[in-house]
């Protein structure tokens, strides 16, 4: 072996086919809207802005499932944060999306930063717990601010605007700005997945013994790694109360917890492009079967079972078994 | 002056003490070479040594530095690496992404959150010259959970050679390596010898005799002979203890 360079196939294939399968996801998405208008189903514009957002959340969250080992059950809280920093600022009549965002990070860093380190001094089913317990305590938290309406939750206005453009204001451009939040997301976590730091998380869930025995302390990189999630999916709560233009502490229970869980599972966990199409999938089924029948949980459940059994690895390990994915090496 | 001082070190377990007051004085440059035999406490010597484990008591030196409440990251920072007596690496890694991150790890900032590293050429260069130095440099591009278990061993050496030890701590380099590949092995340490200071604890007894330059006897926590290959070999209380039951097996 004479050049450096040319090494790292392995792996290196396995990113492209993955970059491959995201940009054919895009590409449906873009698609998308001018379907449902030539459908005459409009209302599917809406419906895919819910499941963009929830895209990116799952998205994020495998970052620090599928990379860093930490199934993180209180990821929801940070969809709130997102939401009610929609709600709160605009109150205060500051609607623009990129304070919000702003705001949504900024509270989002501080929580992921707190409790991230207590929670990362335990490890396993007692890291899933811990989150969870934090999680909650942020659900109850917006469940006593009366002020903003308590348990039930407070209707939007209006949706925000972007430096002063009403971009967002028909569900068309709200659409297309939460699908290019999610194309420049991705970009942000495939390429972090790919550096240096990323490297360290990976190395870190593959075996942290042997990255303390060549120099490294897991946990400043599992804390930012935390972090890092923590606000990407602070974002898709902003684009999530634009959406429903109805902010409620019900975007934050463990329920939704679990459902992005169940997306990044669905999808294929350390895929990023797997959790996106893990929260179609799951969407999706949730609005078809919930048509059909009240008690469309039940199917659902029997879905996931069926998908967990018979591909662990979620569509990202469909694809595979079909060759139109290459495999995880 | 040592490069590795070990005073009084202690670790019990419950009512057992499987390190019982050792002390040893590593010299610069030398193989300083454990044995014992099994359950004498060895690996979790070394895991002291390495920070792995805490000691209940005494104290541990690198250079003229105590490190004894150093965590394992910050030892090897100073210095002081250590291979596995069981095989562990990064699995799902390559064999040269696995020692890359040695590298890394040692050359600067993990906190770089966009260049792609696969294709930092410094990294990877660094990262092959540690493979070559353990004879593992053709497997660059494969997969370390796919690798034979000689190779494992090479990987294990690889690893802690790229982080550019002052002094390494090898637990049982050659374990369940046999043959040709044992002695192609011993070759390469014996190439590295003078590089920096080993602490090498073996079993394979061919093989510390002809690595070692000082032989420490282990046995039951407590280091009962220190001394030349020769002089260890002759010893009495050596023979009776451990040497002994080997030549009986045989």
């Amino acid at each position: 072996m004479s050049d450096a360079t040319a090494t790292l196939t392995a792996p290196r294939r396995a990113l492209t086919g993955r970059l491959k399968a995201a940009l054919v996801l895009f590409v449906l998405f873009a698609l998308m809207p001018p379907l449902a208008a030539a459908l005459n189903d409009p209302f599917y514009v809406l419906i895919g802005t819910r499941i963009l957002a929830f895209a990116i959340a799952a998205m994020a969250l495998d970052l620090i499932l599928g990379y860093g080992a930490m199934v993180s059950f209180g990821h929801a809280a940070y969809l709130g944060f997102g939401t009610y920093a929609v709600a709160i600022l605009a109150s205060w009549g500051v609607n623009d999306l990129v304070l919000q965002i702003l705001a949504a990070i900024a509270i989002s860093a501080i929580f992921a930063l707190v409790t991230g380190a207590i929670s990362l001094r335990t490890k396993g089913v007692y890291f899933i717990m811990i989150t969870l317990a934090f999680g909650q305590m942020a659900f109850f938290f917006f469940i006593s601010l009366s002020a903003y309406g308590g348990d039930d939750g407070v209707a939007l206005m209006q949706r925000s605007t972007v430096l002063g453009m009403d971009l967002l204001k028909s569900d068309f451009g709200l659409y297309y700005t939460t699908l290019a939040i999610l194309v420049a997301l991705f970009v942000l976590c495939h390429r972090i997945v790919g550096s240096r730091f990323g490297r360290v998380l990976t190395g870190i869930r593959e075996n942290p013994t042997r990255m303390e025995a060549i120099g490294y302390s897991p946990f400043r990189y599992q804390l930012t790694a935390f972090v890092i999630s923590g606000c990407i999916t602070a974002v898709a709560g902003v684009m999530l109360a634009n959406q429903a233009q109805f902010v409620s502490p019900a975007f934050m229970s463990w329920h939704r917890s679990g459902e992005l869980i169940v997306m990044v599972v669905l999808g294929g966990v350390g895929t990023l492009a797997g959790p996106i199409a893990g929260a179609v999938a799951a969407l999706l089924l949730e609005e078809w079967l919930g048509a059909l029948s009240e008690h469309w949980k039940l199917f659902f459940g029997v879905f996931l079972v069926l998908m967990v059994l018979f591909s662990p690895r979620g569509i990202t390990g469909l694809l595979e078994k079909a060759g139109i994915a290459r495999r995880q090496e | 002056m040592t490069s590795l001082t070990v005073r009084n070190l202690t670790k019990s377990f419950g009512a057992l003490k499987v390190t019982d007051d050792v002390s040893l004085a590593v010299e610069p440059g030398e193989i300083h070479a454990i044995i014992g035999p099994n359950g004498a406490g060895k690996t979790t010597l070394i895991s002291q040594l390495s920070g792995q484990l805490g000691s209940d008591g005494g104290s541990v030196s690198l250079g003229d530095r105590d490190i004894t409440r150093l965590s394992m990251p910050d030892r090897v920072k100073l210095g002081l690496a250590r291979s596995f007596q069981i095989t562990s690496v990064l699995p799902g890694f390559t064999t040269l992404e696995n020692v890359a991150l040695a590298v890394q790890a040692r050359e600067g900032s993990s906190f770089r959150f966009f260049g792609t590293v696969a294709r930092e050429e410094a990294l990877n260069r660094a990262a092959l010259k540690a493979l070559a130095e353990a004879g593992l440099d053709h497997r660059a591009d494969v997969l370390a959970k796919s690798l034979s278990h000689g190779e494992h061993r090479r990987l294990e050496l690889a690893i802690a050679l790229a982080t550019e030890p002052s002094v390494l701590l090898l637990d049982e380099p050659l374990a369940g390596v046999g043959g040709e590949d044992a002695e192609t092995f011993v070759a390469n340490l014996q190439r590295l010898k003078g590089r920096f200071t080993m602490v090498l604890i073996e079993h394979d007894m061919d093989a510390v005799f002809q690595l070692a330059d000082r032989v420490s006897v282990l046995v039951y926590g407590r280091i009962i002979a220190t001394g030349t290959p020769q002089a260890i070999r002759s010893d009495p209380q050596v023979r009776a203890a451990y040497l002994g039951e080997e030549e009986e097996a045989a």
